[in-house]
């Protein structure tokens, strides 16, 4: 079953310089799996293609349930330099919630209800 | 256990927060966070041209509100001048015993080091001219010092912001200068709460639509015990939420390598801290680790960069953001007419058919393409595509950019001292 991301997970995303971080945490701990092995490194640069200009790094956090993203370059300058509306990165954490992510038929249990406000729960 | 509340995130957060955080339940340390990282050029600039300015000038008045009630206050208001912050605290309430820690302002000492660009490699002498700031991160033990001699008031420059809440931790309890254990838990807690609401519901994504009571969020307290170990709380009754959820968001935030977070006493380790929730709005944190302190010292420099401008324009449908896309098209055709040379520009449309709104940015080391490219972006609202509105503001302002430079510089340079004031 495809589904959003932000059907098993929560994310926040801010700002160092030039680069933006997301760390992304599963609403369950056991939902973590699905995390590692959903949500790559190559995946959050693709699901960014026209914001992250430098590479995305992944980090894991398993005690947290949690993954965090490092984007090089995405911020065009970062800081005061930046000429975007959102120049400290703050709605990346948002963004990364409508990735595609594949569910296997056990973890469907993983979805949750109130986490996600889009219309469509499952696509 | 003590409790030391975080009542401010930034300089311009709620005004209200931290007298509610004294006045709403026990406190035992009111910790204020003010400096971003290009605050300190604004304050350097404030300094020049009055002397007795320089410091975050709200802060004094704060101090005035929640003085007097058993509440330590430690805050790196202090900005380029925290003996004039000292200084007008005192003024306003004389009883007060304020100390001040100093020594994190290398700007008269730049040409000393060779400071290289900790993203570029770039040495420093390249805008030397430009320099407008230059500041050590201080750590906890300059503060832990500034403790000792009782004050009411702590008042330091740019310290980094989790050590403002390490700082009693390790005064209280006695934790030594290699407690590493000891002092990344500190900055664990202080990680979680530098931001203020951000860990008690603010700005959080986690069943967002559920959070209670948000326009009277309680900002967050840790009740920190002499083992590391700490709960993070609010006030009983206070709105927001303090759930595994509120503070895992804050735990990854601007975070790098989770496993090596710097801080200039310690390097933590986040990967090794566990969180139970411990109550209702209670969350324990245990567990963290961390080991030696960096050999370097991080600092922030800021300097002149040159200019930028943004203007929005909304325009209505049908057809909004095509709308949108030509009237940029004929901005930027304007100024290659003009032969208007930027650095960089930025395009961005937000919206849809029925209604978008187009903003558009420029940026240059001179000033004039800048302050020209001004005047080409609201007279569309009469030659341009249809249906444009949202000009109130009118032209687009030009502002100076400051830009960052951090720079990595060995431990001795920093030359810390204590002074107090009563």
């Amino acid at each position: 079953m495809i589904v959003k991301l932000g059907q098993i997970a929560h994310a926040r995303s801010g700002d160092k310089g030039n680069l933006v971080n997301i760390g992304v945490i599963a609403y369950q701990a056991e939902a973590y799996a699905v995390l590692l092995r959903e949500v790559t490194a190559a995946r959050v640069k693709a699901h960014f293609a026209d914001r992250i200009e430098g590479d995305v790094e992944r980090f894991e956090l398993p005690n947290l349930g949690a993954l965090n993203f490092v984007c090089r370059d995405a911020l065009m300058g970062g800081g005061t330099l930046s000429l975007l509306s959102d120049a400290q990165g703050k709605l990346f954490g948002g963004g990364v919630l409508s990735l595609r992510i594949e569910l296997q038929e056990s973890e469907i249990k993983f979805l949750q209800h109130a986490s996600y406000p889009t219309v469509t729960r499952i696509i | 256990m003590i409790r030391i509340g975080c009542g401010q995130g930034f300089w311009g957060d709620s005004f209200e927060a931290p007298v509610r955080l004294v006045e709403d339940g026990p406190l035992d340390y009111l910790v204020l966070d003010y400096l971003a990282e290009v605050t300190m050029s604004i304050l350097q600039k404030q300094k020049k041209e009055n002397p007795a300015f320089g410091y975050a000038r709200d802060f004094p008045a704060l101090v005035e509100r929640v003085a007097g009630k058993g509440v330590k206050v430690i805050a790196n208001a202090g900005g380029v001048n925290p003996l004039a912050c000292a200084a007008e605290i005192r003024r306003r309430c004389p009883s007060l015993r304020v100390a001040v820690v100093l020594g994190d302002d290398i700007l008269g000492r730049v040409r000393d080091f060779a400071l290289r660009n900790l993203d570029t490699g770039e040495l420093l002498e390249t805008v030397i001219e430009q320099v407008l700031s230059a500041n050590i991160y201080t750590g906890a033990f300059g503060i832990v010092e500034a403790l000792k001699a009782k004050p009411d008031v702590v008042v330091t420059g740019r310290c980094a912001d989790a050590a403002l809440v390490l700082a009693p931790m390790v005064f209280e309890f006695g934790w030594s200068e290699t407690d590493w254990d000891l002092l990344a838990a500190g900055i664990v807690a202080g990680h979680i709460v530098e931001c203020g609401a951000q860990c008690t519901g603010g700005n959080c994504l986690e069943d967002w639509e559920t959070i209670p009571n948000l326009s009277r969020v309680g900002y967050p307290i840790v009740e920190a015990e002499a083992d590391g170990t700490c709960v993070i709380t609010k006030h009983v009754g206070s709105g927001g939420k303090v759930t595994l959820g509120s503070v895992k968001e804050q735990l990854v935030y601007e975070v790098g390598d989770p496993g090596t977070y710097y801080t200039p006493d310690v390097v933590a380790d986040f990967r090794s801290v566990h969180l139970r929730m411990d109550g209702s709005d209670r969350v324990r944190v245990t567990g963290a680790k961390g080991r030696l302190r960096p050999e370097m010292l991080k600092a922030s420099i800021s300097y002149h960069w040159g200019w930028k401008a943004a203007g929005t324009l909304v325009y209505g449908g049908p057809g909004a953001d095509e709308k949108c896309r030509r009237a940029s098209a004929i901005v930027e055709e304007r100024c290659r007419d003009l032969g208007l040379l930027f650095e960089r520009t930025a395009t961005e449309v937000f919206g849809d058919t029925q209604s978008a709104m187009l903003r558009m940015a420029v940026r240059a080391r001179d000033k004039s393409p800048v302050e020209r490219w001004t005047r080409e972006m609201i007279p569309l609202v009469l030659n341009g595509p249809p249906g444009a509105t949202g000009y109130g503001e009118g032209r687009p302002k030009v502002h100076e950019v400051v830009a960052y430079w951090p720079a990595l510089l060995p431990r001795e340079a920093l030359e810390l001292r204590v002074e107090v004031i009563e």
